[in-house]
């Protein structure tokens, strides 16, 4: 009995850890982004990400005073200040290990030793509060030696990507046109196909009439056409009918798009909903214009939330129906998405742009998920088609 | 004109105008056209009853049928017509323009591999964290972590998962994870182990489920089980084939693991290494997809009948068993229905590509190359026969759910 247990524990051991594992493991991406975002240029080229989190040792290069600071003292030109706090310097508080004067002997010398030049005309004396004295048969150069220090900085982070993304950035370093961009196309979009699909799914659920079971097999089957299909023939029909490249555009598309989930997953709620409340309804004189209003609307409550929520993730998160039907070459109208492609493309190696960008498009439907979580479960299971 | 205003607008507007078009054309059925008093009274009644459901129906019939059912048509004779030539009809002319194209058929290949690779691992993993969370105790904090990213829009996981993938000149710091991890192997057993060994245990064990499965699909027919029809032994030849090809592919893998000499010390573009780039590519998918196949399949075990698990444990199976030979079969439906759906949204992944690779490097998909085609070449000829082909390969899935949802209603 006792080995039993003790393997059943051992188990229970092997699960949890596996489960936390796992999630390290999926959260590990997004953190990597987010905690870009937080950094400096130079910091995320310099290290890794994960580095940052943890105080580490990093080489740091430094530079003595130049000419202009020299004193002569004898035959020696010597110059005398603090690494740490002269301008240009970290600031006071640095923990240093060890420094080196030469690219190719990094740390070579203590805190506190006098190091000697690979010329031997230059000498350097470097202490633990950061003052120095360097000291060189020639004159020295205008700009200084460089001096290579080993320290233990701690982690440090900034906020400044987001005030250049949201605020001060120019042209396509600025992403506040296309987040309310972004937020014009989907509000919009959202709310319309809710209305038009909350009709519809009521006459599907509740209305006798010939076809019906025909029409819901037709909702079922548009569920899963690409709308690939209709990028083409709709953007010819847009401009030909003069609605052009533009929000109503998008608008429209979106609304069409969404509308086969939305019918399909109303329609199954309301199916479910108590027979006996709407008949009641109907022998006391209710029209069914009232029935729909004042019973099954309020009633379909949570099933119209999972809809709202799925239709705003998907028309915030989408890139190919703007790209069709709202940008045009003006590029005024871009959205989140597309600016964040045409980030990647012209600005690819600089992540302190691209990942605040990317973090500020995320952040909207990270809010949403999270607060609205258990009506996007309940539209999923609802949702996939049994 | 501002365009949140033009926004606020088209709410009002857009709601306004459905509810007032609902409200008002109830009124004037009920008073203008068939007035429920008077000799007629009853009749009209019922003939109103009769004409309402269509005014509830008929914005959604309109947007439905303009927006997703015309275009199909219109899409298909689009890929039968020339536009350089007035849209005059050339039959299949485009689509053999198409399969000459080296680039249609690298889409095709990619597609497929996307198709195997994609559902499997998201539903194997949805699988996996269903059945760990399921009776722990911090379970919902887990799922919901790694259902998170499903919020994420594909362009800003490519962004992600691009971080992951980036190489820096090899004698400065790695800032991607992929190349930190692969510049620390140096030739050593650690690279022996993480590099060879573990490699060939994945293989392995991928050549031996597919094994099992297709063991198990062929038995009926070895065995000569009574309800062999000759299509049910079409479909197992055709899986077995299939899977054989997979076993042999896995095991060949194996060997060029033990073959290839990978040169340490050097990071890697991990987007620009030809095939292996896809499978970068899908990760990000599976990485997405997980968290959805994981909430209903959790629902799905939630839902098994205790009695038949506690019948299990009492004649003493271990909970390996209860899970492959208990769970999964009794919820065997969601587990394809969560396959379907991933399928769906595989066939027509487009932004991932666009946004990583734009398909160069062999890593053209689909919906890219259609992409490519309409709004690049502008060639709507071809462009519009290879959305065909996704139409087409979605097709099965359609008439098998439309099937299902009539079965159900019944």
């Amino acid at each position: 009995m006792s080995a039993n247990t003790s393997k059943k524990s051992a188990l229970t051991w092997v699960v949890h850890l596996s489960v936390l594992a796992l999630v390290l493991l999926w959260l590990f991406p997004t953190a990597g982004l987010f905690i870009s975002s937080f950094r400096t240029a130079d910091q995320i080229v310099g290290s890794g990400w994960w580095a940052s989190l943890t105080a580490s040792e990093q080489t740091i290069q430094l530079r003595t005073g130049g000419r202009d600071a020299a004193v002569q003292e004898g035959d020696l030109y010597v110059v005398e200040g603090n690494l740490l706090t002269d301008e240009d310097g970290p600031g006071a508080g640095l923990t240093m290990s060890a420094f080196g004067v030469s690219s190719r002997a990094l740390g070579a010398h203590q805190i506190g030793e006098t190091a000697e030049f690979s010329d031997g005309e230059e000498t350097l004396q470097l202490n633990a509060d950061g003052s120095y004295r360097y000291t060189s048969v020639e004159e020295p150069g205008r700009r200084g030696q460089r001096v290579f220090v080993n320290a233990t900085t701690p982690p440090e982070f900034t906020t400044e990507n987001y005030g250049t993304i949201l605020f001060s950035g120019s042209g396509q370093d600025n992403m506040a046109k296309a987040f309310f961009n972004t937020l014009t196309v989907t509000i919009p979009a959202t709310i319309i196909p809710i209305v038009i699909a909350a009709f519809a799914a009521y006459a599907l659920a509740w209305m006798e009439f010939p076809g019906r079971a025909l029409l819901i097999a037709i909702v079922v089957g548009l569920l899963v056409v690409p709308l690939q299909l209709a990028l083409i023939p709709l953007l010819r029909l847009h401009l030909g009918i003069g609605i052009g490249k533009g929000y109503l555009g998008v608008w429209l598309a979106h609304t069409a798009f969404g509308l086969p989930l939305a019918i399909y997953l109303l329609r199954n709620y309301m199916v479910g909903l108590p027979r006996d409340i709407i008949e009641n309804a109907r022998v006391d004189g209710a029209t069914d214009f009232q029935i729909f209003t004042k019973i099954i609307l309020p009633l379909s409550f949570p099933a119209l939330a999972s809809f709202a929520i799925f239709q705003f993730l998907w028309t915030w998160n989408d890139l190919l129906v703007a790209k069709v039907f709202l940008i045009d070459a003006t590029g005024s109208t871009t959205v989140m998405t597309n600016q964040i492609v045409e980030l990647l493309g012209t600005r690819g190696g600089n992540w302190e742009i691209l990942a605040t960008a990317a973090f500020v498009s995320i952040s909207v439907p990270l809010v949403v998920f999270f607060a609205m979580q258990r009506y996007l479960v309940r539209g999923l299971l609802a949702g996939s088609v049994k | 004109m501002n365009p949140a205003l033009q926004g606020l607008i088209t709410i009002l507007v857009g709601v306004g105008g459905c509810v007032g078009y609902f409200y008002f054309s109830n009124r004037i059925l009920d008073t203008v056209i068939f007035p429920a008093r008077g000799d007629d009274a009853g009749r009209n009644i019922n003939r109103a009853n009769m004409v309402r459901p269509w005014l509830f129906l008929a914005p959604a019939i309109f947007a439905l049928g303009l927006y997703l059912g015309y275009p199909v048509f219109e899409t298909l004779r689009l890929s039968l017509t020339d536009r350089t030539q007035d849209g005059a009809f050339v039959g299949l002319a485009n689509y053999g323009q198409m399969v000459a194209e080296p680039k249609f058929w690298e889409a095709m290949r990619n597609n497929i591999l996307w198709l195997i690779v994609v559902p499997a691992a998201a539903t194997a993993f949805g699988l996996l964290v269903a059945q760990l969370t399921d009776r722990i105790s911090w379970g919902n904090v887990a799922k919901s972590l790694i259902f998170m990213p499903m919020a994420i829009s594909f362009v800003g996981a490519s962004v992600i998962f691009k971080l992951i993938y980036d190489a820096r000149p090899a004698e400065t710091a790695q800032i991607g994870v992929m190349n930190a991890v692969w510049m620390s192997f140096d030739g050593g057993a650690g690279s022996v182990l993480m590099l060879k060994i573990l490699p060939t245990l994945i293989l392995l064990t991928f050549a031996g489920i597919v094994g099992y499965v297709i063991y198990n699909f062929i038995k009926p027919m070895i065995e000569g089980s009574r309800n062999n029809t000759a299509l049910m032994n079409v479909a197992r030849i055709v899986v077995f084939a299939f899977g054989a090809w997979l076993i042999w592919k896995s095991l060949s893998s194996v060997v060029s693991v033990w073959s290839a000499a990978p040169v340490y010390g050097q990071p890697q573009q991990w987007l620009t290494l030809p095939f292996w780039n896809n499978f970068f590519l899908m990760v990000v998918l599976i990485w997405i997809q997980t968290g959805f196949a994981m909430v209903i399949l959790s629902a799905a075990i939630r839902g098994i009948p205790e009695e038949t698990i506690e019948a299990a444990v009492i004649d003493g199976a271990n909970p390996f068993q209860i899970f492959f030979k208990i769970k999964v079969p009794q919820i065997m439906g969601t587990i394809v229905v969560v396959w379907t759906t991933i399928t769906l949204v595989v066939l027509k992944v487009f932004d991932i590509v666009f946004a990583m690779t734009n398909g160069q490097w062999e890593t053209q998909v689909l919906a890219n190359y259609m992409y490519d085609k309409l709004f690049r070449a502008n060639d709507w000829g071809v462009g519009s026969a290879s959305a065909m082909v996704i139409m087409l390969l979605v097709s099965p899935i359609l008439i098998w759910n439309v099937y299902n949802a009539r079965k159900e209603m019944r």
